[in-house]
């Protein structure tokens, strides 16, 4: 197998450094919230240093290969390694998730949502980054599913124990839905590693993601349809993928705004990311038959989310349903099984992570503000919050997919890609014609929404310097009491803390793409070996 | 007829006995001795003794069971090949023990607060053990009925200690009529296997009903018969109606232990007679094993959902539990034979330690609330974070969720299960997996009290938790984390690579 094992202990640190930040916090009382909100954000920095440093030891070069690679005997009796490496598809999302965590982490430095307890809720946050971490290093099926399954609790956590009012409801769904999806993906995986060890040229039987990548072809088309069939089940409830979707609006809406910035930006590519490194390697075959289900699927979801936006009264409800359109054009450019494509979607993953996560953070300052996300309520915030008006503005611009920002990069090349596709060209033609419909609509409810809540005179409840009470809000009072009689206060210095270096990801990324694509491309054109030329 | 007796007495030799092999079953059987005579002839107040004396003599049984395995000397037949102590038996035989041992911890502060019969107690817990040592030896007929009886008639009268409580009485009675009921079917089942084979030996009686390759009507009774009262045992569906009234009318130590260590009896001696008994009668058991699992899986699963009572719930989650260790069985006998095999065995650890120390969070958390309703869990987050996070880890194992042991169990079923690559194989996996998803339900709703509910009654004084509890709770809670995120440096005890190969099973 073709890795790189240089400083292979780094990703472990990396990974499981949060995991030390928890075990500190553990011992000391919940009552000192200042020091569990200094190690917790001390912790993240630490994981985002390591990170930097990963990526300065990361061979450019050789992105296409796995880096760091490390590799030790885990579970014998199940022939299931400690398998981890990084390549070019891995390291963005290896990346954001750390940089995720950090700016969440600096957010909560004063925003612990009601009610409280804020070293469970850090900690909560700290297993996050391990699992969400872990998933995108792990190279052997079983490690993989064990991270992914990770993230599961502590999500579930945090809806459910900080989230609004239908937080119980919410957080139910969504473990149920993700849990049945991951259930059915486990037993793919095992029937896969049986399949392979019983077809294989070597008989040689491994969870090892590199390894199956090599020998899954071998498999019968069949076999492998049902197998990707398992998988299918589990990455798009994660993604999710039209009609998987539902628990995501219940979901993104009642968490509190750390929760749905960390869900937008790092949990939904656990799914896209599944696709990208397990399914379609592994089952060439199975991919092809796919493809055109997973495009028809992915261009309903564009519309679909685009319309369920427009049909919104909720900001932070239609912020959660742009991003079901904003992962069909994921989908989209990974149906096409081409190297535009993929890179196209692996592209707007990251670049949907920072533009959503930074529209939950406007959303949920906005909320803490005004105490309510309902459109029609809001007005008028350029007028009475300049700055948090032209940051909102910014990010709708970015996320309709504005050229010269970062959402562009993940929605034009899925388009053009949709063009030439791997198979099924007639199909993903139309595909590409109701995607570009897609890009309108979305600049429709974008705009939309910004022109309601941002121009215009501020309401009359919220003119004047002291905004009264509402209905809405008294579930959150007791412990913003003091919150509602202060005035409506432009952003403060944790938010520009928090969310500059989103703004300056998603520009930095809109004028040079190449950042990111020449370090995807090679890891890309591995992927899709099996596929000869794209 | 006398003289014949007479006379084949007089060619009686005393057969060999190795001391060695046998030492955890001695040391249980004087320890039984020594607790029951010094219960005598201490004063009221010191009855704690017999606690302490039983939990000495529970771990002093493990010691030969170390060296044993240290020694490692493969297989140690006894009496004409009946009484076996091999890998199996030694993983199986430490874990009952160290079962007993928990239990007796959970149990000091219960039965010493409740004024019951201290002395008496243990006595029985230990014989309760002691029926399980030797079931994971029996190899015979006689002795497979010998050890069920030993392991049931005890946890009889434990279920119903509380002698003034109806409902204790309740569950004694149950659980007696229907284990009666059960030891019935067994014995007429066993009966027949004798007559087609005319041998007690459980591997005389595997080759006997294979040489024929066509069963019989009888013999299909008799596996039938078998494998039913087994199923009273692990109180599989169709014949766990006794379960969830036993669970909650007994006291909840004595609960735990009929969930645990009497449920795994019941599995090992399953193991043994469908693996040595009648392995190749699988046209009759597998599709029996295939019902049972699904049924047992799903049922347990959906009556579960709507408990309201704590240890109910525990009830039919522990049977749903049970459905997923049957699903390996419906492999044993195919290609994946020995996976299943070591499957059950990892399952039965995993559990075991997973659902004792589901036990010991509700025992410690109702010495507080004085209530079993799963709503009286409510505010636990505020008022005692430790125990949130051991019950959070103990239920999130239950539900399969790494990384804690319950995953490991339930991926290894999986496994095996598809290993075989048989259509029931693949059916059951699928079963399996949407089970897996209906019990988060209610373990999940657990941890919703725990987590996201205030107090019912507002009272958020911390639990005073006993010393004992305490080191239950650190054996139990420990061995989750550890099997979860290293299960081989624990399960390679369970990795009996010759068992199946070599016959070491019974041979």
């Amino acid at each position: 197998m073709d890795v790189l094992r240089n400083n292979n202990a780094l990703l472990t640190i990396g990974t499981f450094l949060p995991l030390a930040g928890v075990l500190v916090m553990m011992f000391i009382p919940s009552g000192k919230e200042l020091l569990h909100k200094q190690i917790a954000l001390l912790t993240a920095l630490a994981t985002v240093a390591v990170g930097v440093y990963t990526v300065a030891k990361f061979d450019f070069g050789n992105a296409g290969k796995l880096q760091f690679y490390a590799d030790t005997s885990w579970i014998k009796v199940i022939h299931s390694n400690y398998t981890i490496g990084l390549d070019g598809i891995s390291l963005p999302l290896y990346m954001l998730s750390s940089v995720i965590t950090l700016v969440v982490m600096v957010y909560s430095w004063d925003h612990i949502p009601s009610p409280g307890n804020a070293k469970a809720f850090l900690i909560l946050m700290l297993v996050l980054q391990t699992s969400m971490a872990g998933t995108f290093v792990a190279q052997d099926l079983i490690l993989f599913f064990v991270f992914f399954e990770l993230v599961l609790l502590p999500m579930y956590f945090m809806i459910g124990v900080w989230g609004g009012e239908q937080r119980q409801y919410a957080s139910l769904k969504f473990f149920l839905y993700t849990m049945f999806g991951s259930a059915l993906m486990l037993v793919a995986f095992l029937a896969l590693y049986w399949q392979v060890s019983k077809n294989g040229l070597s008989g040689q039987a491994s969870f090892s993601i590199p390894y199956l990548a090599a020998h899954g072809g071998v498999l019968g088309k069949t076999v492998q349809i049902w197998l990707f069939a398992g998988m299918f089940v589990g990455f798009a409830v994660k993604v999710p993928m039209f009609p998987f979707h539902t628990w995501l609006p219940d979901a993104h809406t009642q968490a509190p705004t750390q929760g749905s910035v960390i869900l937008a930006a790092v949990m939904l590519k656990l799914g896209t990311y599944g696709f990208v490194r397990i399914a379609i390697p592994i089952l060439p075959a199975a991919a092809k038959a796919w493809a055109p289900w997973i495009g028809g699927l992915a261009v309903i979801g564009i519309i679909y989310g685009a319309l369920g936006c427009l049909a919104q009264t909720d900001m932070k409800r239609l912020i959660a349903f742009s991003s079901v359109a904003h992962m069909g054009f994921v989908m989209l450019g990974i149906s096409t099984l081409t190297t535009l494509g993929l890179n196209a979607a692996m592209f707007g993953m990251v670049a949907h992570g920072l533009i959503t996560g930074m529209l939950f953070f406007v959303a949920g300052s906005i909320k803490d503000r005004y105490h309510t996300l309902e459109i029609k309520r809001l007005g008028g915030i350029l007028k009475q919050m300049p700055r948090m008006g032209w940051i909102l503005g910014f990010c709708a611009m970015a996320s309709l997919g504005l050229p010269g920002l970062a959402g562009f990069w993940g929605e034009f090349p899925v388009i053009v890609s949709a063009y030439q596709p791997f198979t099924n060209t007639n199909v993903f033609r139309v595909y590409m014609v109701v995607a570009a419909v897609g890009t309108v609509l979305a600049a429709g409810y974008l705009l939309w929404l910004f022109q309601r809540v941002a121009f215009g005179e501020p309401p009359e409840e919220f003119s004047g310097h002291a905004p009264a009470h509402s209905v809405g809000a008294a579930a959150n009072d007791t412990l913003h009491g003091d919150e509602i009689h202060h005035d409506i206060h432009d952003v403060k210095l944790t938010e520009w803390l928090a969310w500059s270096p989103l703004l300056l990801g998603i520009v930095v990324l809109g004028i040079y793409p190449q950042l990111l694509f020449k370090v995807i491309d090679p890891a890309v054109q591995v992927a899709l070996k099996a596929y000869g030329k794209g | 007829m006398l003289s014949w007796l007479l006379g084949a007495a007089s060619g009686f030799a005393r057969p060999k006995i190795d001391y060695h092999a046998l030492a955890p079953e001695i040391i249980l059987s004087v320890g039984i001795c020594v607790v029951l005579i010094v219960d005598l002839f201490i004063s009221e107040s010191k009855k704690w003794l017999t606690a302490t004396i039983a939990g000495v003599v529970l771990i002093a049984s493990v010691i030969p069971i170390v060296t044993l395995a240290v020694i490692g000397d493969n297989t140690r037949s006894l009496f004409d090949g009946r009484y076996v102590v091999d890998e199996f038996s030694l993983i199986m035989k430490a874990m009952f023990l160290i079962i007993g041992y928990v239990v007796v911890l959970l149990s000091t502060n219960e039965i010493e607060e409740g004024g019951y019969y201290q002395g008496e107690y243990y006595v029985l817990l230990l014989s309760g053990v002691l029926g399980m040592v030797m079931m994971t030896s029996a190899r015979d007929l006689v002795s497979v009925f010998v050890a069920f009886e030993f392991l049931s008639i005890p946890t009889y009268m434990l279920a119903a200690w509380r002698k003034r409580d109806t409902k204790s009485n309740e569950a004694g009675v149950k659980y007696f009529l229907l284990g009666a009921f059960a030891s019935a079917l067994m014995l007429y089942g066993m009966s027949l296997l004798y007559g087609v084979a005319h041998s007690t030996k459980l591997s005389d009686i595997g080759a006997a009903i294979t040489v024929k390759g066509k069963l019989s009507g009888v013999e299909a009774l008799a596996i039938v018969f078998i494998v039913a009262a087994f199923g009273f045992k692990v109180s599989a569906v169709p014949f766990h109606s006794w379960a969830p009234d036993t669970y909650q009318g007994a006291p909840t130590p004595v609960t735990a232990f009929l969930s645990v260590g009497s449920k795994a009896g019941g599995f090992v001696a399953l193991v043994s007679m469908v693996y040595l008994a009648f392995p190749l009668a699988k046209d009759i058991w597998q599709p029996l094993m295939f019902v049972l699992a699904t049924l047992t899986m799903t049922v347990g699963n959906v009556m579960a959902l709507k408990q309201t009572n704590i240890v109910r719930m525990l009830a039919y989650s522990s049977i749903s539990q049970g459905g997923f260790i049957l699903m390996p069985f419906v492999v044993a006998g195919t290609k994946a034979s020995e996976t299943s095999l070591k499957t059950i065995v990892a399952y039965l650890l995993v559990y075991a330690t997973t659902n004792l120390g589901a036990f010991a969070v509700v025992i410690a958390v109702t010495r507080k609330t004085r209530s079993g309703e799963i709503s009286a869990l409510g505010g636990m987050l505020t008022y005692a974070p430790g125990l949130t996070a051991l019950m959070t880890l103990f239920f999130a194992s239950l539900a399969g969720i790494p990384p804690f042991g319950g995953w490991f169990a339930k991926v290894s079923a999986f496994r095996a299960v598809l290993e075989a690559g048989t259509g029931y194989g693949y059916a059951i996996a699928v079963i399996g997996a949407v089970n897996t998803v209906i019990a988060f339900g209610y373990y999940g709703n657990i941890m919703r009290e725990m987590w996201m509910k205030p107090a019912p009654d507002g009272d958020n004084s911390r639990v005073e938790v006993p010393p004992s509890i305490i080191a239950a709770l650190g054996i139990t809670g420990a061995g989750t984390l550890l099997l979860g995120i290293l299960p081989h440096l624990v399960l390679r005890f369970g990795d009996l690579n010759d068992l199946v190969h070599t016959g070491a099973l019974g041979k």
